[in-house]
C-alpha cells in the first residue's frame, strides 16, 4: 500500500500544474484508467506475462478442482503429472499424441500465416483417416502389402488435399468465407465415416476395428510402436520451419497473409497461393490421418480425430504460428488433456473434468495476451486512490 | 460576431508508444468564429481534435468547454458538450442508408421513426443546398454525397461546436465553395467552427483565426486578416525554406508508354476509366491532375496490371529497339519477366507498395523475390535496405525494424528508394509526398527529377496544383474517370485547371472529328 | 398418411427436431450482428441445458411425488439463463474486453462447455446410481411437454401446428421478436451499426462494448435455451452425455442458410430438422442414413458459396465480423 501512495505522489510531482477541478460531479466521471497499444514489450517481459498466466491458471485450476473433488490441489496436479509421465508407455502415449496434435498444427499454420481461418482441420485429417480406412478395407488383401500401404498413403493425401482445397478455391475466386466453409466440411466428413461405419461393420457398431481392418498395417519403426509418427512429425516440424521462413513459397505466404495488396502489386498470383497454401495444409492433415489409422489405431470411428483439429488451432495460435513453439504449446495441451483425464479416473472423477481444466487454463492464456499487446495507464489522480491515500494518512 | 469562449484547451499531450502525436497544445476558440487549425501532415492536427471528439484521451491536459471542465471519454460524451467531429475518413456503415448513418446513436428520447428522420434531412439539406436522397444506401454513393451525409450528421444533430477535418479533399472547387458558404452562415449564427487543413487558400478565404501546429507542437494563434502566407508558412514549418524546385527541359527522347481508348469498370461494374487516352514520353513528367478518386489509382494500377481492364490498349515502347509491347492484357507478374522496367510508388504505402509488419530487408526483397528458385536469398536486399538508409538518409533503427514504426517520410524513402533501385524505364509514382513533411517531400521531388533527367518516363499524380506546376512538363487533368485536358505545366494557370477538373466532358468528346492519331499529335502539341 | 407417407408425424419430429436449432441460430444472428462469432455456442448450448438439469434436478429431489407446475418450468428456466449468461459473459469479457481472438476463445469455450455439461451430467449419473448413463427429470419434462388442452380434438391442424410444449412457441417468437428488432427499432439499427464498423459506431456515440456484451450475452442466453428445450421437451427429460451431439455446429451453419435473417431462420430450421430426421421416414439402407443427415451441412455450404458469389450488400455476413475493436488502433 505504501508503495501505492510513494507513485501517487511522484507523478503528481511530474504534473504539477494539474490541479483537479472543484467540480465533484466531473471529479467523479474522471477515468479509472485507459488502455493504450504498446510499443513492443520486451521478450522477457512477454513471457513472464504468460508463464504467470500459466502458473494463476493452475491455481485458479486448483482452486475448482479442491472445490469439485475436496482434495489437496497437489495431489490433483502430482496426479495430472502421473497421468502425462507416470511410466514408460504412458510418456510414449503422451509422445504420441503431441506428435498427432503437433502434425495437425503445423498443416493448419501455413494457412493461418496467410490469414486463411481454417476450421476444417478436423474434417481434412478424418477425411483422410476415411480414405486410409476405404483403402485397408476394399483393396487389402488383393495387393502387396506394401503396394496397399503406398496407396493408402497417396489416397489419404489426396483426400486431404480435396477438402483443403475445395474452400480455398471458393475463397480465392469468390471471397467465400473460410471460417465458416471448413467449418462445415467437418461435419461432411464426419457423416461420410458414419456411412462407411455401416457399409463396413453390417452390425452397426460405432467403430470399426482391428479385427476388419486387417491389411495395411504400417510396420512399427524399430519394432517401437508410435516412433514412427514421431519421428515423420519431428521432420514436418523442422520442414515447416523452414518452409516457412526461408523459402521463396513461405515468403509469398507471408506477403499475402499481411496484405493481399501488396501481393497483388509485386505480381503474386494470390489465388494460387491460397489454392498451394491450403493444398499443403491439407496434404498435411491427410498425411496425419493415414498415420492414425494406418500406423497407430487400426480402427476408424467418426470421434478419431476427437476434436483435435480444433485444438491444434489453438496449438497453433498460442505459439504466434512458429513451428518450434508449437513443440511447446502443443506438449502444453497434450501434457493437460492426458493429465487432467488420468487424473479424473485416479480421483474418481468423471474424465469430462479434465477438459474443464483444459479450459479454465486455456482461458487464462488467451486472457493474459491482452496484457502482453495493451498497457493499462491507470489515472493516479483519481479519487479512488486519493481516497485511499487520505485514509491511509488519517490512519 | 466573436462571443464567448467555447473551447479551450489546455496543456493537453498524447503519446502513442514512443511516438508524442501532441505535446503541450492549449488553444481556444470563440462562438461565432472559424478557428483554422493548420499544420504539415504529421503535425497532429487530426489526433487533437479526436481527443475532442472523444475517440481518443488525452494523456495529459485538460478540455474546458463553455467554461467547465469537460471530461470526454467517448464520443457521446463529446454530442453531450455539442461538438461534432466530420472525419476525414467517411466513418459510415456501407450497408445503411444515408438517414440511418445519420440517426445513429442519437437519443433524443422521441420515437424511432426513419421516416420521419427523412423528412427532417431532407428539410436540413433543402436549407443549406445540399442535393441527397436520405433513403439511398451509401455504398451506391459517390465521395462527394458520402461527405454530404457526413456533414448532414453533424447539423441534424444540431452541434455547437464543429470540426471538420479536411473537408475539401475530395470535394470540386464549386463544392468547396458551397461548403464555405455553408460553414459562414453557420459561424454568423454564432456556432464555433474549426477547420483543419493543409491548403493556405483555404485558410486565407475562410477563417477568423489560425492556430498553427508544428510536429506536434503547438505554435500559434494568429488573426487571419494580420498574416501572410509567408508568415504562416514560416511558422508552418519552422524556419523559411526557399520552395523552389529545379526543373530542367523535357529531354524528348519520343514516346514511351502510349495508352490508347482504355476502359475500366470497378468492382461494382462502374466506369471509373472511360476512352482514357495519352502517351508519356522519355526524359519527362507527366503529372496527373483531378479530384481525389477521379480514376487515378485505376489508371496507374491498370498500367502495373494490378487492375483489370475492359478494353484499349497499353502500349509499352522498348526504347532502343523500338519495338511496341502491349501491356493491357498481362498481368503484373508478365509485364516484369517480359522484362520491363516499370516502377511504381502506389498511393497505399504500407498497404500496397510495403509490408507494415514486415522489416526493410524483406520489403526490398518485394522486388526481386520471384528470381530465386526454392530458398530465398537476404544478402542482396539487405544490402539494398543498407544502401538506401545510407543514401536517402532514413531515420530507423535498423534494418530488422517493422517498417511500420517508422515515420511516413522514411517509409516513404524505403519505397522510391527501392523502385528507383531497379533503373526503370517507366516511374509512376501516385501522392508520392502525402504526410510527409517538407524537407522530405523536396528530396523526393528531386528524386524524381533526377528520373526525368535519366531518361526515364515519369508519371506524377499530385494534389498539390502549385507543385505539380513547378515539377511537371505536362499536366493531364482527369474528371469522373476521363480525360479533360492535357496541358503544359509552364503556362497553364490554377483556374484553368481548377476548370477543367470538374469538367464533365472529355477532350476527346469536345474533337469528335478528329481522328486517332491527328488526335495524339494535337496532344503532345499542347 | 399420403401414399404411406405418415405426413403429420414427419412435419411434428421436424419441428420438434429444428426447435433446439432455431434457438441456437436466433441466438447466434443476435450474437454474429454484434461483431461477434460466437464458436462457443456449442459448449453454450450444453450449459444451458446442463444448467436447467441442474436445477431441475435439485427441485425436483425436494419436491417429492408432485411437482408445482410453475416452479418446475420457472427454476430450470432460471438456472438454464443463468449458466448461458455466466459463459457467455466470459466469452466477451475474453473477447472485448481483452480483445482475444474470437475463433480460438469460441472453440475453447466449446470444449469447455462440453466438458462442463458431461461432467455435471456424468456425476448427477453417478448421484443417482442409475442403470443407465442418463438421468430423468421426467416429472418436469411433463410440464415442459404440456400441450394446449384442445390441440388433441383438431385432427391434422391440431397435430401439426397445436400439438407442442411452450418452448417451440417461445422459439418461434423469440426469432419474430428478434427479426423484428433488428430490422424496426433503434437499437437494432445502432446493433447492426457496431456489427458493420464499429469506428463508425463508436464515433456516432454508441457504446460499442456494452452492444457487443449485452447482444453476445442475451444471444447466448437464447441459445442456452435451446439446450433446455433439449432436454426437458425434445428427450424428455433425459439427460444422456453427448447426446445433444453436433446440433450447436448445425445451429451456426443454419444461421449462415438464414443470411443472417432471424425471420429465414424459422423456415431453415424445420427444413433442417426435417432432413435430420428424414431418413426415418423414407426407406434407405443404413449406409445413406448419415449421407442424407450430411445435407444441412451441403446445404449451406451451397448457400454460402451462392451469397458469395451473388455479391449481394445485404446477404453478407457483418463486415467486422470476427474481428475485435479497439478504439486507439492506430
Amino acid at each position: 500500500m505504501s508503495e501505492n501512495i510513494d507513485r501517487v505522489n511522484e507523478t503528481e510531482a511530474a504534473v504539477q500544474d494539474v490541479k483537479p477541478d472543484g467540480h465533484k460531479d466531473q471529479k467523479k466521471r474522471e477515468p479509472l484508467f485507459h488502455i493504450t497499444k504498446r510499443g513492443q514489450l520486451p521478450l522477457i517481459q512477454a513471457i513472464g506475462i504468460r508463464a504467470a498466466a500459466i502458473v494463476l491458471a493452475l491455481i485458479v485450476g486448483g482452486i475448482v478442482s479442491v472445490f469439485v473433488t475436496g482434495k489437496n490441489p497437489i495431489d490433483i496436479y502430482a496426479s495430472i503429472f502421473d497421468g502425462a509421465f507416470g511410466n514408460g508407455d504412458r510418456a510414449w502415449v503422451t509422445l504420441q499424441e503431441i506428435a498427432v496434435l503437433l502434425g495437425i498444427s503445423l498443416a493448419v499454420t501455413p494457412a493461418f500465416r496467410m490469414r486463411f481461418w481454417n476450421t476444417g482441420a478436423e474434417g481434412q485429417v478424418l477425411i483422410g483417416c476415411l480414405a486410409t480406412a476405404a483403402c485397408m478395407f476394399w483393396i487389402g488383401g488383393s495387393v502387396p502389402e506394401w503396394l496397399l500401404i503406398v496407396i493408402m498413403l497417396g489416397a489419404s493425401i489426396i483426400a486431404g488435399i480435396l477438402w483443403g482445397v475445395l474452400p480455398a478455391v471458393f475463397k480465392a475466386f469468390w471471397g467465400t468465407n473460410e471460417t465458416l466453409f471448413t467449418l462445415m466440411m467437418n461435419y461432411v466428413a464426419i457423416q461420410l465415416v458414419e456411412s462407411f461405419l455401416k457399409i463396413a461393420d453390417k452390425s452397426g457398431s460405432n467403430t470399426v476395428g482391428p479385427t476388419i481392418l486387417v491389411h495395411g498395417w504400417v510396420p512399427n519403426l524399430f519394432g517401437v510402436q508410435y516412433l514412427l509418427n514421431i519421428v515423420i512429425v519431428a521432420a514436418l516440424c523442422v520442414l515447416m520451419y523452414i518452409y516457412l521462413k526461408k523459402t521463396k513459397q513461405g515468403y509469398e505466404i507471408s506477403v499475402v497473409g499481411e496484405s493481399e495488396n501488396t501481393a497483388r502489386y509485386v505480381g503474386i498470383n494470390v489465388k494460387k497461393v491460397i489454392i498451394r497454401t491450403m493444398a499443403i495444409s491439407g496434404a498435411i492433415c491427410g498425411l496425419i490421418g493415414f498415420l492414425l489409422v494406418g500406423a497407430t489405431s487400426h480402427s476408424i470411428d467418426a470421434d478419431l480425430v476427437g476434436g483435435r483439429g480444433f485444438t491444434a488451432i489453438m496449438v497453433s495460435w498460442l505459439a504466434k504460428f512458429n513451428p518450434v513453439i508449437m513443440v511447446l504449446t502443443s506438449f502444453l495441451l497434450v501434457f493437460l488433456d492426458l493429465g487432467a483425464g488420468e487424473m479424473s479416473s485416479a480421483l474418481g472423477l468423471n474424465k469430462s473434468y479434465g477438459e474443464i481444466l483444459t479450459g479454465i487454463i486455456l482461458f487464462f492464456i488467451i486472457g493474459c495476451e491482452f496484457f502482453v499487446q495493451y498497457k493499462i495507464n491507470v489515472n493516479k489522480n483519481h479519487k479512488f486512490f486519493v481516497k485511499k491515500g487520505e485514509k491511509e494518512v488519517l490512519e | 460576431m466573436k462571443g464567448a469562449i467555447a473551447l479551450e484547451l489546455k496543456h493537453v499531450t498524447k503519446r502513442f508508444g514512443a511516438v508524442v502525436a501532441n505535446h503541450d497544445v492549449s488553444l481556444s476558440v470563440h462562438h461565432g468564429e472559424i478557428l483554422a487549425v493548420l499544420g504539415e501532415n504529421g503535425s497532429g492536427k487530426t489526433t487533437l481534435m479526436n481527443m475532442i471528439s472523444g475517440i481518443y484521451y488525452p494523456d495529459e491536459g485538460e478540455i474546458y468547454i463553455d467554461g467547465n471542465k469537460a471530461q470526454i471519454l467517448s464520443p457521446k460524451d463529446s454530442f453531450k458538450y455539442g461538438v461534432g467531429m466530420i472525419h476525414q475518413h467517411f466513418k459510415l456503415v456501407d450497408v445503411f442508408s444515408a438517414t440511418e448513418n445519420i440517426v445513429l446513436g442519437i437519443e433524443d428520447g422521441k420515437k424511432f421513426n426513419l421516416k420521419e428522420s427523412s423528412a427532417r434531412i431532407a428539410e436540413i439539406a433543402d436549407k443549406y443546398g445540399f442535393e441527397i436522397s436520405p433513403e439511398k444506401k451509401i455504398y451506391n454513393m459517390s465521395v462527394s454525397e458520402k461527405q454530404t451525409v457526413e456533414i448532414l450528421k453533424v447539423l441534424y444533430r444540431g452541434a455547437d461546436i464543429l470540426i471538420l477535418d479536411e473537408p475539401t479533399a475530395v470535394l470540386t472547387p464549386q463544392e468547396t465553395d458551397k461548403l464555405f458558404a455553408v460553414l459562414r452562415r453557420m459561424r454568423d449564427d454564432g456556432k464555433c467552427i474549426i477547420i483543419i487543413t493543409h491548403k493556405m487558400h483555404e485558410v486565407l478565404s475562410l477563417s477568423d483565426r489560425v492556430a498553427v501546429l508544428r510536429k506536434g507542437e503547438y505554435v500559434g494563434t494568429v488573426e487571419t486578416a494580420m498574416t501572410s502566407e509567408s508568415e504562416l508558412t514560416e511558422m508552418m514549418v519552422g524556419k523559411k525554406i526557399a520552395l523552389n524546385i529545379d526543373r530542367t527541359d523535357a529531354l524528348g527522347l519520343g514516346e514511351r508508354l502510349v495508352v490508347d481508348k482504355l476502359n475500366c469498370l470497378d468492382e461494382y461494374g462502374v466506369k471509373v476509366l472511360q476512352d482514357v487516352s495519352f502517351s508519356v514520353h522519355g526524359g519527362e513528367i507527366l503529372g496527373i491532375a483531378g479530384i481525389a478518386g477521379s480514376g487515378q489509382k485505376e489508371l496507374l494500377e491498370a498500367i502495373a496490371g494490378i487492375q483489370p481492364t475492359e478494353s484499349g490498349k497499353i502500349s509499352y515502347i522498348e526504347p532502343e529497339s523500338k519495338e511496341l509491347i502491349d501491356l493491357r492484357t498481362k498481368t503484373t507478374a508478365e509485364i516484369r519477366d517480359l522484362g520491363i522496367r516499370l516502377s511504381f510508388v502506389p498511393e497505399d504505402r504500407l498497404g500496397m507498395g510495403l509490408v507494415g509488419n514486415m522489416d526493410a530487408v524483406d520489403n526490398m526483397m518485394l522486388r526481386g523475390y520471384e528470381k530465386s528458385t526454392v530458398f530465398v536469398d537476404r544478402k542482396k536486399p539487405k544490402e539494398l535496405a543498407d544502401k538506401i538508409i545510407d543514401e536517402l538518409e532514413v531515420v530507423t533503427p535498423g534494418t530488422s525494424t517493422p517498417v511500420r514504426r517508422l515515420s511516413g517520410g522514411n517509409v516513404q524513402k524505403l519505397l522510391v528508394g527501392r523502385e528507383i533501385a531497379s533503373a526503370p524505364k517507366v516511374f509512376m509514382a501516385a501522392y508520392p509526398v502525402r504526410g510527409l513533411d517538407i524537407n522530405s517531400s523536396y528530396t523526393i521531388y528531386n528524386l524524381l527529377t533526377k528520373q526525368k533527367e535519366s531518361g526515364v518516363a515519369v508519371m506524377f499524380v499530385g494534389e498539390d496544383l502549385d507543385v505539380l506546376m513547378d515539377l511537371c512538363d505536362r499536366i493531364m487533368v482527369i474528371a469522373s474517370g476521363k480525360i479533360t485536358g492535357i496541358v503544359d505545366a509552364r503556362t497553364i494557370t490554377k483556374e484553368e485547371l481548377g476548370l477543367l477538373m470538374t469538367k464533365t466532358t472529355s477532350v476527346f468528346e469536345d474533337r469528335e472529328s478528329r481522328t486517332n492519331s491527328e488526335e495524339k499529335e494535337s496532344l503532345s502539341d499542347e | 398418411m399420403i401414399f404411406g407417407f405418415p405426413i403429420v408425424l414427419f412435419i411434428q419430429r421436424a419441428i420438434l427436431q429444428g426447435t433446439a436449432l432455431l434457438f441456437g441460430s436466433t441466438g447466434e444472428i443476435l450474437t454474429e450482428k454484434s461483431g461477434n462469432l460466437n464458436l462457443g455456442i456449442p459448449g453454450i448450448m450444453y450449459i444451458g441445458g446442463i444448467s436447467g438439469v441442474i436445477g431441475g434436478f435439485l427441485y425436483q429431489s425436494s419436491a417429492g411425488r408432485t411437482v408445482n407446475p410453475v416452479l418446475a418450468i420457472i427454476i430450470p428456466l432460471l438456472s438454464s439463463l443463468l449458466g448461458s449468461l455466466l459463459a457467455s459473459l466470459l466469452y466477451c469479457f475474453l473477447t472485448v474486453t481483452l480483445r482475444a481472438n474470437q475463433n480460438v476463445t469460441g472453440l475453447a469455450l466449446t470444449t469447455f462447455g462440453v466438458g462442463f455439461g458431461n461432467f455435471f451430467g456424468g456425476s448427477l449419473i453417478k448421484l443417482v446410481d442409475s442403470e443407465v448413463p442418463s438421468i430423468a427429470l421426467t416429472k418436469i419434462a411433463k410440464v415442459f411437454k404440456k400441450t394446449l388442452p384442445f390441440a388433441d380434438d383438431l385432427g391434422w391442424f391440431g397435430d401439426i401446428f397445436l400439438s407442442y410444449g411452450f418452448m417451440v412457441y417461445l422459439a418461434i417468437i423469440l426469432a419474430v421478436v428478434a427479426s423484428i428488432f433488428l430490422k424496426k427499432t433503434r437499437t437494432g439499427l445502432y446493433l447492426r451499426a457496431v456489427g458493420e464498423n464499429p469506428a463508425t459506431a463508436d464515433a456516432a456515440g454508441i457504446n460499442v462494448s456494452k452492444y457487443k456484451y449485452l447482444s453476445t450475452c442475451i444471444g447466448g442466453m437464447i441459445a442456452g435455451l435451446g439446450g433446455l428445450y433439449y432436454v426437458m421437451d425434445y428427450t424428455n427429460g433425459v439427460w444422456s452425455n453427448n447426446g445433444f451431439g453436433d446440433r450447436g455446429w448445425l445451429a451456426i451453419a443454419l444461421v449462415i442458410f438464414a443470411t443472417w435473417k432471424p425471420s429465414v431462420g424459422i423456415v431453415g430450421s424445420y427444413l433442417f430438422g426435417a432432413l435430420y430426421v428424414l431418413y426415418n421416414y423414407i426407406s434407405v439402407s443404413m449406409p445413406m442414413m448419415p449421407i442424407i443427415q450430411m445435407l444441412p451441412y451441403v446445404v449451406t455450404i451451397i448457400v454460402l458459396i451462392i451469397t458469395s458469389m451473388r455479391n449481394k450488400k445485404e446477404n453478407q455476413p457483418p463486415a467486422s465480423l470476427g474481428l475485435s475493436y479497439f478504439r486507439e488502433e492506430r
